[in-house]
């Protein structure tokens, strides 16, 4: 049975650890210091307003370092030859970061009994150690350093996303591309002008998505009413009103009915979204490796 | 008779008991769905399709979430040093019993007067942490309320003053759970459902409604090395982290005393590799459950070893009608991963399935249980891999709805794309949602779909204005032939169930809950949240 004192770090730890932190969702399982959580119950905390921010899952406060360090020398002599020297995993031992026995261990404690008494682990091939109880405590320092997050951030990214045939990108790119854009026109010097390739490459997917720096041309809408026109860049539109821009900067909010007043909308990106259905991945890569050709 | 105590309890408040709960849906909406059939069509028919235009603003109660609102009780096992958002967002469902609506939002609960809006109690959740994504809604049983806390606690309430009467641990806050769903109450059971983006099992239990003591436990992926489905994992450990939560509350079926629910995505989510080549059950399935015991009476995997995150935790809806010339007790579910399915849910035969979204290109083809089966191509990729549906998908946790009058099962569709970009080279993986980056690309249109289940065809669509689409809200129907939504731009509308054809709207904020009706001193209301706000509009 878990003990219900509260588990969370320091409030200043919390604070660094919010600062640190990525992703919002992010942080590590909650710190269990039980020095901690006894001198934060001297002072009482003020009551939450319900807004504000905060770490999802709260880091563990750190081991201190010689025992972290005894626990890593003992892990990757031991342990990492099954179970990945950082603790991923391996073909023989499983994950031990998001391991159900170490998230919810505290100092070793539950760590212990599959190390130690033979126990194991069902359906796997754990030996028996004979640790002692500080060794022990060393591991699981060592293994609560680890920072887990179900937005598990990527380690091993690939150099480039660039992996097509720059030259049948060029072919697709003359007959799906070239009767709105130019190599030498609109599109000279692209691939100096964006330079990380995954940037262009969305961006040429569908520019309206826009992004820092981009201009992406509007979406303009006629409205025919009693036989007068009246255009302008469409800020909104639902079934029972359309809002546009006018020449002037003016907005313009128009009530509709049905098919009255006629509405029509032109989306300058319409022909980038019809290739969604049209084009393959490998069109997209090798596109993508002939733009980034042009420099 | 254990509700006999509900019974004799008298009548100066009106409680919840079994026989409420198996009405139809019509004057109280005393659950998440209104009744157990997940269909959201209520039997009133005082707003009609002729007088719907004549809809008038009620009243509108703003929430304030938060210890120093409306003096809040307080409750919870956190220190009071953590604060998160998401309180003022009304997601869910909001319960209404003789003149008291219920609400809640992440680690807050209300209880409000139904005539004016009126706060009648606050309760505020202390937590300890975890992701503040959204609540959708309480449940009640007798005098009780039960909701459940982003940080994994079941609560139960007294609805007459907002006392707390316990509160017992869902999953480990250790292990990254977290807590959306609506608990369901069916005879002396309180169904908890749970959420985990790390590696953790997906969980489903049973409380006891009175002591708060745990009656079962299913996990929707194997535990132990005997159970027969381990052999569609790499081997038990992957399979004891695998997934599968159960984050929007199930259906039932008291026929057969089955619980009806979908089961969410295997993890890792995105870099599958660990969890090997096969269908990784019961992952992204509807699985019926056996609602005394805990066990499973039968499943029907909709994304066999998912690769998108696709979960199929939609509300499935129990539907009684003809299929193929022969009467069929059936659910129906439209699925995140743009495929919709008939199932016979006695035995949980498969009877049709339906892409119902065209640019879905994660499937190759069909097999011959109906199953789509999984393009590997389109996983992910290092250079990118378009892919319908994006990380939303096609639809999400906002329910559908079904009327047996026009036979239509209506579903808000979104056909958007996205980039899969593979950034994790680690053979191994990643875990939890790691491992992949998405970057969207936009929609090409968003919908309210209706499918004719008997003929496996699109009745009609009616699409939202505009160049580009988003999620909208869920759905609910009525007997007089009447549809509402939250469309794309703000308003709350009553469509023509029969066409789609727009007949009343009011322009009120983005929609953020389910549309919800009930008769109150004679008169029909419509209540809908935009936000922070509730709207109960009327016939006076």
């Amino acid at each position: 049975m878990k003990s219900t004192v509260v588990k969370l770090g320091l409030a200043t730890a919390s604070a660094v650890f919010i600062a640190l932190s990525v992703n919002p969702a992010g942080a590590q399982n909650a710190g269990k210091n039980k020095a901690d959580a006894k001198a934060k119950a001297a002072a009482p905390a003020p009551l939450p307003t319900g807004g504000g921010g905060g770490a999802a899952y709260p880091q563990r406060p750190p081991a201190p370092a010689d025992v972290r360090a005894r626990g890593e020398a003992l892990y990757k002599a031991e342990c990492g030859f099954c179970h990945g020297d950082d603790a991923r995993g391996g073909d023989m031992g499983a994950n031990l970061i998001r391991s159900q026995i170490v998230l919810n261990d505290d100092e070793g404690e539950r760590i212990a009994p599959v190390l130690t008494r033979g126990e194991g682990v069902e359906g796997t091939m754990m030996p028996k150690f004979s640790f002692n109880q500080n060794q022990i405590a060393d591991l699981a320092g060592f293994l609560h350093s680890f920072r887990v997050n179900g937005y598990d951030g990527s380690r091993n990214r690939p150099e480039t996303i660039v992996v097509g045939n720059a030259q049948a990108g060029q072919a697709f790119f003359g007959q799906r591309c070239g009767s709105c854009h130019s190599a030498t026109g609109d599109l000279k010097g692209i691939g100096t002008r964006i330079t990380d390739a995954r940037t262009l490459q969305q961006r040429w997917i569908n520019p309206s998505a826009g992004g820092r720096g981009v201009t992406t041309r509007p979406t303009t809408v006629t409205v025919t009413m009693n036989g007068q026109k009246i255009e302008g860049n469409l800020l909104r539109i639902d079934d029972f009103t359309v809002t546009l821009t006018q020449a002037d900067g003016r907005q313009r909010t128009i009530r509709r009915d049905g098919d009255n007043p006629k509405v029509e909308l032109k989306d300058p990106y319409a022909p980038h979204k019809e290739l969604y259905t049209v084009y393959t991945d490998t069109n997209i890569h090798d596109v993508t490796a002939y733009l980034v050709t042009l420099k | 008779m254990k509700l006999l105590f509900v019974l004799t309890a008298g009548l100066a408040f009106a409680q919840v008991d079994s026989k409420l709960l198996l009405q139809p849906l019509g004057d109280s909406w005393p659950s998440y769905s209104g009744d157990y059939s997940g269909k959201r069509y209520s039997s009133l028919k005082q707003v009609t399709k002729a007088n719907v235009k004549n809809l008038t603003l009620g009243w509108t109660m703003r929430i304030t979430p938060g210890a120093l609102a409306n003096n809040a009780i307080i409750g919870g096992e956190g220190d009071g040093t953590v604060t998160f958002g998401g309180g003022n967002s009304i997601k869910g469902a909001v319960l209404q019993v003789d003149g008291t609506l219920y609400v809640s939002t992440p680690d807050n609960a209300w209880a409000i007067d139904a005539r004016d809006g009126r706060i009648l109690w606050h309760y505020f959740w202390k937590t300890r942490g975890a992701t503040h994504i959204g609540n959708r809604g309480m449940a009640m049983y007798g005098n009780w309320l039960f909701f459940e806390t982003p940080d994994n606690y079941l609560v139960s309430l007294d609805a007459r003053t907002g006392a707390e009467r316990w509160h017992k641990q869902i999953a480990p806050f250790e292990e990254q759970y977290f807590s959306t769903p609506a608990p369901i109450v069916i005879d002396n059971h309180v169904i908890v459902g749970t959420g985990n983006d790390l590696d953790e099992p997906g969980i489903l239990q049973s409380f006891d409604p009175e002591t708060g003591a745990v009656q079962w436990k299913f996990y929707s992926v194997p535990q132990t090395a005997n159970d027969p489905a381990v052999k569609t994992w790499m081997n038990l450990d992957a399979a004891k982290h695998g997934g599968g939560q159960m984050w929007v509350p199930g259906v039932y079926d008291p026929e057969t005393q089955l619980y009806i629910v979908g089961t969410g995505n295997p993890s890792p989510a995105y870099t599958g590799v660990a969890r090997g080549e096969g269908d990784n059950l019961y992952t992204c399935s509807t699985v019926a459950i056996n609602v005394d015991t805990g066990k499973l009476v039968w499943y029907y995997q909709s994304s066999p070893h998912d690769t998108h995150d696709a979960d199929s935790s939609q509300t499935p809806i129990l539907v009684d009608g003809d299929f193929n010339g022969r009467p069929r007790k059936m659910v129906l579910t439209a699925a995140r991963n743009g495929y919709f399915f008939a199932l016979d849910r006695v035995t949980g035969q498969h009877l049709r399935t339906l892409k119902y979204s065209d640019g879905v290109n994660w499937a190759k083809e069909i097999n011959a249980n109906g199953q789509p089966v999984r393009d590997p191509v389109k996983d992910h990729h290092i250079g990118g891999s378009l892919v319908s549906p994006a990380n939303s998908g096609i639809t999400n946790w906002p329910p559908p709805a079904y009327s047996p009058d026009t036979g239509l099962f209506y579903v808000p569709q979104n056909d958007n794309f996205a980039m899969y970009y593979l950034t994790e080279t680690d053979p191994r993986g990643a875990m939890g949602l790691g491992g992949k980056e998405e970057q969207g690309v936009g929609s090409l249109g968003s919908y309210i779909t209706a499918i004719d289940y008997k003929t496996g065809k699109i009745a009609w669509r009616h699409r939202f204005p505009g160049t580009n689409g988003g999620g909208a809200m869920g759905l609910m129907t009525t007997a007089a032939g009447l549809l509402f939504g939250g469309d794309l731009g703000g308003n709350i509308v009553a469509y023509d169930a029969a066409n789609g054809k727009t007949l009343w709207h009011s322009h009120i904020g983005q929609v953020s809950n389910a549309p919800e009706t009930y008769m109150l001193d004679g008169h029909q209301y419509l209540l809908v949240a935009a936000g922070d706000t509730l709207f109960a509009f009327t016939l006076y």
